[in-house]
């Protein structure tokens, strides 16, 4: 066989990059292995996240010098990184439907394109520009306005009591701006697939005396649901990854499983940037380590999603291509 | 848009009608209705962002912006400023050959197991959250190799979120040559090197190029990656010795700026964190908003 230099050269650029992923993955499991140890699986189903006593002289647990009474649990950024996502998700998926249908079937195509780039440039905002705009507007909306209102006629409800107390920031906030953020993916994979749907379908429709709104409800989205549902899977994976825009609104809660919407929380995500300072101040870097391992964590179960999202979009590519 | 359509939506409910059929031409309003307002939802918001960042951070501008950096050294951005210049060029030069270059080979010669399994690898980089390849940055280069807390650990953390997006921009581009231009290039007698950057490359010339700015807009805009590897600081380049200074110290960037000063109590701290979304909002949109415009315009 030939060798042909300039083909091996531009396969080794194209190398770096599966290389990069599996340096990611094989650094952070070699540097998290001792806190992987010392954890042990008690780590997803801890609530208490405690660094110890960093000044004291360490002690040996489980074969490995760590801070005395330090103790590593997760489960509240767990819950805080599922709540809002679902949240998010929630709030994200009518709206995206309703203007990805609005955008296909009732703008005139010459206004279309304007519109639809209007969507797109959202996901293009900077996520710490959406934490900005939550701080100065999104927080004290909910602070002043929308808690005390959901507290007051929604407050029989467990989940929704106490939006009268802490200011705005939390859970409610932090969901609100996910959806804010996930909402483009899933309009616009879902305007693709509308505007791909073939036009005897839409027609043998009409045909049989169905009003516009029902032609597309009931004989255009059943076509493309796997297809949305893919768009749903990958903006899932978008919001659980978010790191900055859930820190700044999120209220940063720690160490107590939220109990209303308005809760302070943290996610995995936004939990990796605020502690890493004090994490430093650790001599046997056993909080550095299980930094580590969380962000092992994340990436496992964004890697999941985006694997299920990838599965469910390359099958739904048919459906618009049937004839 | 059929014109049919239209009508039967349109028609005035005549009173001959069913209550069935009132009741669906009656529900099917209320669908358009909700999602016109949902279409309001979406974008309400985003023009919101624009607004409030652009009022804010208009108020805020003033010449010192430019020439002093942030307190306690100044009260401007010069330091922020020439931080996310110096980061997203260094980014730039590292991610544009190599994402490029596994653009051509993907475009090229990609057609196989090995390229398809180097796309979705590609894939899965793109689907990690920047704060973890932040902390694999921070581990590996910030500690592990010893390069500090400065730009180069901050640039190639930004160059691995990038690559994917050039990779994928560059093969999409190069896929629309068409054949027989490669073909006609190899009848010529041209090299593989004479026809990729001769004739291949030069026909996507525009596609590349707006991978590339699109890439530039994303390094200007991340926050999360480079809070661990380029570390801040409230102090101008030293010009004295300019690369010690970029290769060694701590470099302020304007996302930060955003993120730490709105947290602040005063007035002053906010006004600068809204000066600095404002102009990173302006290079963000200008790029993404100019780079649509000239897809269609083809």
């Amino acid at each position: 066989m030939q060798i042909k230099p300039f083909r091996l050269t531009l396969l080794a650029l194209s190398l770096l990059i599966p290389a990069a992923l599996c340096a990611v993955i094989l650094f952070l499991l070699i540097f998290s292995a001792q806190a992987i140890g010392f954890n042990g699986f008690g780590f997803v189903t801890r609530i208490i996240w405690d660094l110890g006593d960093l000044y004291g002289d360490p002690v040996t647990v489980r074969g490995v010098l760590v801070p005395a009474g330090a103790n590593y649990g997760i489960l509240v950024f767990i819950v805080g990184t599922l709540l809002s996502s679902a949240i998010a998700i929630l709030i994200a998926v009518p709206l995206s439907v309703g203007a990805a249908i609005f955008l296909s079937e009732a703008v005139p195509s010459k206004i279309r394109p304007v519109l639809s780039m209007l969507v797109e440039l959202v996901a293009v905002v900077p996520s710490v520009v959406f934490g900005l705009w939550g701080i100065a507007v999104l927080v004290p909306f909910i602070g002043t306005m929308l808690g005390p209102v959901m507290s007051k006629y929604l407050g029989f409800i467990p989940f929704f009591a106490g939006g009268d107390s802490g200011g705005g920031y939390g859970l409610l906030a932090a969901s609100v701006v996910l959806a804010l953020m996930i909402t483009p993916i899933i309009a616009t994979t879902l305007l693709d697939a509308l505007l791909q749907v073939p036009k005897e379908n839409r027609e043998s429709a009409f045909a049989l005396g169905a009003t516009h709104f029902e032609v597309v409800s009931k004989a255009m989205m059943p076509m493309v649901r796997t297809t949305l549902i893919g768009g749903i899977v990958l903006a899932l994976g978008r919001a659980l990854g978010e790191t900055m825009a859930v820190l700044m609104v999120s209220g940063g809660g720690l160490n107590i499983l939220p109990h209303s919407i308005f809760s302070p929380i943290s996610t995995i995500a936004s939990f990796i940037v605020s502690p890493l300072d004090s994490a430093e101040g650790d001599p046997t870097n056993m909080a550095v380590r299980s930094l580590a391992e969380i962000a092992l964590v994340l990436f496992i179960i964004t890697l999941l999603t985006n694997a299920a999202a990838k599965l469910l979009t390359s099958g739904g590519l048919h459906v618009g291509k049937r004839k | 848009m059929s014109a049919s359509a239209s009508n039967a939506v349109a028609r005035p409910v005549k009173p001959g009608r069913t209550t069935q059929e009132l009741r669906r031409v009656i529900s099917s309003k209320i669908g358009w209705i909700a999602c016109g307002v949902a279409l309001v939802l979406v974008i309400g918001p985003l023009l919101d962002i624009v607004w409030v960042v652009a009022y804010n951070g208009a108020a805020a501008f003033s010449p010192k912006l430019f020439t002093t950096s942030t307190p306690p050294a100044g009260v401007g951005l010069l330091n922020a400023i020439e931080g996310t210049a110096v980061i997203s060029i260094m980014a730039m030069a590292i991610a544009v050959p190599i994402g490029v270059g596994a653009g051509i080979y993907l475009s090229e010669y990609g057609n196989n197991k090995l390229g398809n399994s180097i796309r979705f690898l590609s894939d899965v980089l793109t689907g990690t959250p920047s704060i973890v390849l932040g902390y694999f940055s921070y581990i590996v280069l910030v500690g592990g190799l010893g390069w500090g807390l400065a730009a180069p650990a901050g640039a190639v953390t930004i160059a691995i979120l990038i690559v994917p997006y050039l990779a994928r921009i560059t093969e999409l581009a190069l896929r629309q040559v068409p054949v027989a231009m490669r073909e006609a290039g190899f009848a010529l007698g041209a090299t593989e090197p004479t026809v990729v950057f001769k004739i291949i490359l030069p026909g996507a010339a525009s596609g590349v190029m707006t991978g590339a700015l699109l890439a530039l807009a994303i390094s200007v805009g991340e926050t999360a990656p480079l809070i661990y590897t380029a570390g801040f600081s409230s102090y101008p380049l030293d010009l004295a010795h300019p690369v010690h200074s970029i290769l060694h110290s701590q470099i302020g960037y304007l996302t930060y700026v955003i993120w730490s000063f709105i947290e602040q109590p005063d007035a002053a701290s906010h006004a600068l964190a809204f000066a600095a979304a404002f102009l990173v909002m302006l290079f963000v949109l200008a790029i993404n908003i100019g780079v649509r415009l000239a897809v269609k315009r083809k």
